[in-house]
């Protein structure tokens, strides 16, 4: 089992290494100057001035380097010296990337917005699996009954309706029209009563829906399929004829080695969820790291773009690993390949 | 006596005699939801392409006193806040969202082939490959695609004009991020047949490796390669309306169904038609094009023909 997660440590790696520099490179390659939206009365020295105060006077790969530097030495010393309490080294001259448009540390803005994202996706995520999961295993166990014919097919419309549709339908029907939930989320609320909670609760029924219900729709397509592909397997004969009841087959039994696959294409989709949740953020206007990322990408803001991006991708390799090293743990079988 | 068995059976056989296009039609025509889907793609093609001759009503023209107008007989679908008709600019967008999903799904179709081919048929670039194909699948996609059209926008709006521009530049990355599961499955794919006696059949008769991927490969692959056609349509159109949702795909003056859908939200309280319009006919392409997919799916596995 160790050879089996080193193995896959060692392919994520480089995988990463690369990743981050195709997201460098574009970036840096990219025709666009960042002094570019300066009015044009700015002299060509200014402009120069400029440019080396954000850092751009290096080589590439000197830049390159330092990025990576801060990025997986500097920023996780801080993020330790913070949560305990403690000074590591010369903290106050360490590295760290700026954002252009904000001249604060970038990770400090993402530490800063983290929160609400990880909220509304996490509870998305948690609220579509378990939607997900019984529907899939009475769809599979009901076979062509009519809640499986309804369950297929509302699960092709959720799965193919967009969520930026769902979204402004749910705003339309639900702030519009009805006028239950606000419109639009409200960032400066902070939790402190009963009453804030309730508001809170409200504003986070839509994005969280409508986010839940497009995974439910995909899970639940798995999970079917999943339930179906165990249901005919000599193990469930072999369960029936011990004389266990329909119940103890099914939930025990069939439900065990079913969730295996399912469980670990839920790891894998939890960094797209939050690819997911930059066009929910949108939406809603939550002030989440999506919404960080449309800001800085309209501001041109390279430092940010470039650091959530990579974000994104590290998210990606982990949740992979994650999974790989999740199906190892469940199915024997996979770790001797 | 046992000739006059040998033609029954012969004849038999040619009265069962089923042709595979024949097989995967009928098994397609089975499948209601794919039926129904092919119906409503072609309809909303044939309503795209072919309306704006029917309802020629400029999409671009502006007038300020019909602004925010309900359904009417003049304007079907009413108008927006600068007073385009909706019905004109729902048809050009339509136009422009179709245009994209077709040719980015035909970029990431022929590199995906490609890419599958390639790995499945030359041991040597195999790993590399489909390292490759990895490492595409663990980028970020819509981040990484906010920020080409970002950084290119500009460059080629000066190269090729704003709209021209920008449509190239959204198909060709949608395209070139979107390949890997067609690589995927089709490497697969050849890496079981190139094993096969026919194609081992084909060396020893000195054909030539190209002709041998033309000629009996590619056909044999093709099943695959038209199902993730029809995903990849529904994935080009979904992705080009979240960049234009997201205020980052065509510019504001340049009708698509994303692009109708972002600038439709700030009105849902005055006009709430404007989002629905556009957001039920990417709905309904995108759905009717996964049927299609689900359907082809079940009539090209053989496993499932004749159930």
């Amino acid at each position: 089992m160790v050879r089996y997660i080193l193995r896959r440590l060692l392919i994520a790696i480089p995988t990463l290494l690369v990743i981050s520099f195709v997201i460098f490179a574009i970036l840096d390659l990219a025709p666009n100057d960042p002094t570019g939206n300066l009015p044009m009365t700015v002299p060509p020295e200014t402009r120069e001035k400029i440019r080396l105060s954000l850092g751009l006077g290096e080589a590439m790969h000197v830049r390159y380097y330092k990025w990576l530097v801060q990025f997986f030495v500097n920023e996780p010393l801080n993020i330790l010296e913070q949560s305990f309490g403690i000074v590591i080294g010369d903290s106050g001259n360490r590295l760290r990337v700026l954002s252009w448009a904000t001249r604060s540390p970038v990770v400090d803005m993402i530490v800063e917005r983290a929160p609400q994202t990880l909220w509304v996706v996490g509870l998305s995520y948690v609220f579509g699996i378990l939607m997900a999961i019984p529907i899939g295993i009475i769809q599979a166990y009901r076979q062509y009954s009519w809640f499986d014919q309804v369950g297929t097919f509302v699960a092709m419309v959720g799965f193919s309706v967009p969520t930026f549709f769902t979204g402004v339908v749910a705003i339309l029907v639900f702030s519009v029209q009805l006028q239950w939930l606000p419109m639009i989320y409200d960032t400066t609320l902070e939790v402190n009563s009963w009453g804030n909670f309730i508001l809170q609760f409200k504003q986070m029924i839509m994005p969280v829906m409508v986010l839940a219900l497009w995974q439910a729709a995909q899970l639940s397509r798995f999970m079917r399929a999943s339930i179906l592909d165990n249901l005919n397997l000599d193990y469930v004969r072999t369960a029936r004829s011990k004389g266990r009841n329909e119940r103890a087959v099914l939930l025990i039994h069939v439900l065990r080695n079913s969730l295996i696959p399912v469980i670990t294409l839920i790891a894998l989709g939890i960094p797209h969820i939050f690819g997911g949740a930059i066009i929910t953020e949108q939406i809603f206007r939550v002030n989440g790291l999506g919404q960080l990322l449309i800001i800085a990408i309209e501001g041109a803001d390279i430092p940010t773009v470039q650091t959530l991006t990579f974000l994104f991708a590290f998210l990606i390799v982990l949740f992979n690993l994650i999974a790989d090293v999740l199906y190892g743990i469940l199915d024997p079988r996979i770790r001797y390949d | 006596m046992t000739e006059v068995v040998k033609l029954g059976v012969a004849e038999d056989l040619r009265t069962v005699h089923r042709s595979l296009w024949g097989d995967v039609w009928r098994q397609f025509y089975k499948h209601k939801g794919a039926l129904v889907g092919v119906i409503v793609f072609v309809l909303i093609t044939l309503i795209v392409f072919l309306g704006p001759f029917v309802y020629d009503v400029d999409p671009n023209s502006i007038d300020f006193k019909s602004r925010n107008l309900t359904p009417s007989l003049d304007h079907p679908l009413g108008t927006d806040n600068i007073g385009h008709d909706t019905l004109a600019q729902m048809l050009a967008g339509g136009q422009v969202s179709l245009a994209v999903g077709f040719l980015a799904m035909l970029i990431a179709l022929v590199l995906g082939t490609f890419i599958g081919v390639l790995a499945g048929f030359t041991k040597v670039l195999d790993g590399p490959l489909m390292r490759l194909t990895d490492l595409f699948l663990a980028l970020p996609i819509l981040p990484l695609l906010l920020v080409i059209i970002l950084l290119f926008r500009d460059t080629l709006r000066n190269l090729y004009g704003p709209e021209a521009g920008i449509f190239m530049l959204i198909v060709f990355v949608i395209g070139i991020t979107s390949w890997m599961n067609t690589a995927r499955i089709v490497r697969g794919d050849v890496l079981g047949i190139k094993e096969r006696e026919f194609v081992l059949a084909a060396h020893s008769i000195g054909v030539r490796r190209r002709k041998i991927i033309f000629r009996h490969i590619l056909p044999n692959v093709l099943s695959p390669i038209m199902v993730s056609a029809t995903l990849g349509i529904a994935n080009a159109i979904i992705t080009e309306s979240a960049l234009s949702f997201l205020g980052l795909g065509f510019p504001p003056d340049f009708p698509t169904w994303g692009r109708l859908l972002f600038d439709g939200t700030n009105f849902i309280q005055i006009t709430p038609s404007r989002v629905i319009w556009p957001g039920l006919f990417i709905a309904l392409t995108v759905l009717s094009v996964n049927y299609i997919g689900d359907g082809l799916r079940d009539a090209l596995d053989p496993r499932m023909r004749g159930r």
